[in-house]
């Protein structure tokens, strides 16, 4: 299952769409806005997507991750928009038969879509704004 | 040939459209990214940029046609 969603991210639903009778671990990762980047204090995020690229990048993530470890299912929801302090910004979801196989696949899926996935983070500030990474 | 260009993030910021049609002198997404470049320098400053053709990330020398889906991935953040 691959989401994007503009309203808050349902991980019970993900949750349940990892759970599978061969599995033995179900590992979470709940990525949330974090109040501060190096000096600055944030208001607010602001994500924003290219839908169709997302999904298909994230769907080659996927992939990547099952031939690597004994993945059963994995369910992935990011939320774009305007996000405040604390709520979830991406929620992974990972099924697999032992538990150090979910960590390590969970872990590669995060750490891979952060890299690929074209979806941009605007951090809002008192007095400014800036997108993430952008610069050198 | 024309082609129209979707921006995303800082590119936006930069191009000022969510479309933006460039005009180039050949069809490789090498020499849409010289146009871009002179049009606008900002776009050198980006810790990197990638061009997308149909939903997936190109090479310099992917061709181009005035059909495709192309769009400008900058730096991306996610998560």
């Amino acid at each position: 299952m691959i989401e994007i969603t503009d309203q808050p991210i349902n991980r019970d639903k993900l949750i349940k769409a990892t759970e599978s009778a061969e599995a033995g671990a179900l590992n979470v990762f709940i990525g949330t806005v974090r109040a501060k980047t190096s000096e600055k204090k944030v208001i607010l995020l602001e994500y924003e997507c290219y839908e169709p690229m997302a999904k298909s990048e994230i769907e080659k993530i996927i992939i990547q991750a099952t031939t690597r470890w004994p993945v059963l299912k994995v369910a992935i929801s990011h939320r774009i928009g305007i996000l405040k302090i604390g709520e979830e910004a991406v929620v992974v979801a990972v099924s697999t038969p032992h538990r150090k196989e979910s960590f390590e696949a969970c872990q590669f899926i995060i750490d891979s879509l952060k890299q690929t996935v074209p979806i941009w983070k605007k951090e809002i500030f008192d007095g400014g704004e800036e997108w993430v990474s952008a610069h050198p | 040939m024309k082609l129209t260009v979707k921006t995303f993030g800082v590119a936006r910021d930069v191009m000022g459209g969510k479309e933006v049609v460039i005009e180039t002198y050949g069809n490789l997404v090498l020499d849409l990214r010289k146009e871009l470049i002179l049009k606008y320098p900002e776009l050198e400053k980006l810790r990197s940029l990638f061009i997308a053709v149909n939903q997936s990330y190109s090479e310099e020398t992917t061709e181009l046609k005035e059909t495709d889906e192309i769009a400008l991935i900058p730096p991306v953040s996610g998560g």
